[in-house]
């Protein structure tokens, strides 16, 4: 189900927004508008939906109108034209009351400079949603202590924000967000202001919060390496306008523009990319009732040293080399079992690029790609790795 | 130059003042009586604590608020003005100072905010403070007197007009400096205009308020010497008498005076914006 659901968003900084909306739909550059009426386009006919329980991550330089996109959803800007649906209300459409109850239930932002009240202590920074919504302190409490505890801070209650690292903050950040259970949580780069390594743990808390809570995540960011770590899904924003949106491995390895290709050059791809992502599809295996000859037929046929073993159902046996297979065949042996080598290497589909480096470094054979039933999903094979590294296509 | 006739601006502004004094005259007296009960009320209560007890009480506010040296130096100035004699007419200055300073914050604060928060008002406002700040106090010191008659009355609103402004102006500014983001925070949450208002804006501005509030006690003070000019007493009006007699040295005690008290006040008031 969409969660949220952009149509054909455009929002104008200054002034009526009227004449500025005819220029563009005459085609007109967002400079040339600037020039003429003296406002700014921030979001220029910017379509998307987001699905319940995702991660949308929209990514651009700064100006690119990221920021400006988050803040149309939660009203904070408001749409020029277009409309932005929130299960079923359309953002932009409804009084000032309306808005603000949305605010209170529905969503909740965490902010890049933390946005901490520093004459609150933690726990009345964490409850200012809830008191918001007017609920009494004591009622307050439990819920406070139960997303401080799920940020690991529920020692700090006490402390005030100038007391805190910047980490600590940005959880306690999560931890008022989290606080009033909304379904969408607006994420305006909230790990731009931290230290690498803090960055990394911080988001790896995210993604375990986010597997237990499931909440309709936008997050906003400049760095493609967190876009791609973090989201279901990758909208890449240039001049107010999406350039491209997919998931990791459509923007890593298709680039739609010339734009997106810079954008894509200097990223980690042993750790962008995972195993199913360049792993090849197993052209061939055979069965274990299958004969030597047939599986040198096979190997022949595909120039193959070697192929992978599953049963009916494709769970994995294991693999069975050319030489042994011609060995038994000449003994006159119908069946492969004896010389199925069962201590294949496997990873699963999630696995990173940099992690099967290490292994098919030392491997004499491909690295069999299996999910949790144990059936085989994909081969890593050295070529299909290095093109990934490259940035070519699978099956380049 | 000499195209344009002289303009009458004092026939005008003595119409004016002519046609409020008519038409509003009643008003103003009611309005004078309130104040002038007000301010008669808080010297009497000021004098009914024996000195030694308040003495004691603002030793104890200063060490709590300030540090020890200023607690110490509390103790020996109002000894001393009890000891040269000024201690009715001091309660005297602090009750037209209190007085003032309570008035100055009613009406500055909720003025500032409406500043702060409409374009319009702000436009409005800035000028007229920018009036009151810079006309001479003499100009509407007159006026002050055929509205309110002599005495404590027109000195209050004299000390109005000259102290209200950093109030204004400060409350203003301690409201727009609150980070953006923080604003965002709160209307993203879904605050309503007054707990934007007193859980955000009022908080974070309190430090930059309370050093209005504490100019404002400065100007205050600062004013009992020219206010004892239309009858205020206090201890301006015995600076005021020293001068007329040559009496340099008890003009000096009552100088003094005036000295201790802003002191005192200064440092506990200062430390009422740092304090967590």
């Amino acid at each position: 189900m969409a969660e949220i659901e952009v149509k054909n968003l455009t929002m104008i900084y200054g002034g009526i927004p009227e004449k500025a909306l005819e220029m563009i739909e005459k085609g007109l550059s967002n400079d040339e508008i600037r020039k003429q009426t003296k406002q700014v386009v921030g979001i220029k006919n910017v379509s998307f939906t987001v699905e319940t329980g995702e991660i949308f991550v929209i990514m651009g330089l700064s100006g690119s109108g990221k920021s400006t996109l988050l803040r149309c959803i939660n009203g904070l800007n408001k749409a020029s034209s277009g409309s932005i649906i929130i299960e079923g209300t359309d953002i932009s459409q409804v009084n000032s009351q309306e808005l603000r109850n949305i605010r209170r239930e529905k969503m909740a932002m965490v902010f890049q400079r933390f946005a901490l009240l520093p004459h609150r202590n933690i726990r009345d920074n964490v409850g200012y949603g809830l008191e918001i919504q007017g609920l009494a302190r004591d009622k307050r409490h439990d819920k406070v202590m139960s997303v401080l505890n799920m940020v690991g801070l529920d020692a700090w209650a006490d402390y005030y924000p100038a007391n805190l690292s910047g980490g600590m903050q940005q959880r306690v950040g999560i931890a008022r967000a989290l606080a009033t259970n909304p379904v969408i949580l607006l994420m305006d780069e909230p790990f731009s202001a931290l230290d690498p390594l803090i960055r990394q743990d911080m988001q790896d808390e995210l993604l375990e919060i986010q597997k237990k809570l499931h909440k309709t995540i936008i997050f906003i960011t400049h760095d493609l390496d967190e876009a791609l770590k973090i989201g279901d899904r990758i909208a890449l924003m240039k001049d107010g306008e999406i350039v491209q949106m997919g998931q990791s491995e459509d923007i890593l390895l298709s680039p739609a523009t010339e734009y997106v290709a810079r954008f894509v050059k200097n990223v980690d791809r042993s750790k962008a990319l995972n195993a199913s992502s360049v792993m090849v599809k197993p052209r061939s295996v055979v069965y274990p009732k299958d004969g030597p000859r047939m599986a040198l037929h096979v190997m022949e046929r595909f120039g193959m040293s070697g192929l992978f073993v599953t049963d009916k159902n494709g769970v994995l046996m294991g693999y069975v080399v050319a030489d042994d297979a011609s060995r038994i065949s000449n003994l006159g042996e119908r069946h492969l079992e004896s010389i199925i080598l069962k201590d294949v290497p496997t990873v699963p589909p999630d696995t990173s690029l940099a992690d099967i480096l290490d292994i098919i470094a030392i491997s004499q054979i491909p690295i069999a790609v299996v999910d949790e039933q144990n059936i085989l999903r994909g081969v890593l094979v050295r070529g299909s790795v290095i093109a990934g590294l490259a940035g070519l296509r699978r099956d380049a | 130059m000499d195209y344009i006739p002289r303009l009458p601006i004092n026939k005008w502004t003595d119409a004016a003042i002519d046609y409020l004094q008519q038409r509003w005259g009643n008003s103003f007296d009611t309005l004078s009586e309130n104040l002038e009960t007000m301010i008669v009320h808080l010297q009497d209560y000021l004098l009914f604590i024996p000195p030694a007890l308040f003495i004691i009480i603002i030793a104890l506010l200063s060490w709590r608020f300030a540090d020890k040296k200023m607690a110490v130096f509390s103790i020996i100035g109002l000894y001393l003005i009890y000891n040269v004699g000024l201690w009715a007419v001091t309660m005297q200055t602090l009750a037209m100072v209190i007085g003032s300073v309570v008035l100055c914050v009613l009406i500055g604060i909720p003025l500032g905010i409406l500043s702060a928060k409409k374009e319009v008002a702000h436009r409005i406002i800035s000028p007229v403070l920018d009036f009151m700040q810079t006309l001479p106090a003499f100009v509407y010191l007159l006026p002050a007197v055929t509205f309110f008659g002599l005495g404590v009355v027109p000195a209050v609103i004299a000390t109005l007009i000259f102290a209200m402004p950093p109030v204004i102006r400060l409350t203003d500014l301690g409201i727009k400096q609150v980070p953006e983001e923080l604003i965002e925070l709160g209307k993203s949450f879904g605050s309503t205009f007054s707990q934007m208002l007193f859980k955000i804006e009022l908080p974070l501005a309190r430090s930059t308020i309370m050093a209005g509030i504490n100019q404002c006690i400065m100007l205050s003070l600062s004013m009992v010497v020219i206010a004892a000019m239309i009858g205020a007493k206090g201890l301006g009006g015995e600076v005021w008498r020293s001068i007329q007699r040559m009496e340099i040295g008890t003009g000096f005690e009552a100088g003094l005076a005036i000295v201790v008290i802003a002191i005192i006040l200064d440092r506990i008031t200062q430390s009422f914006g740092k304090s967590k």
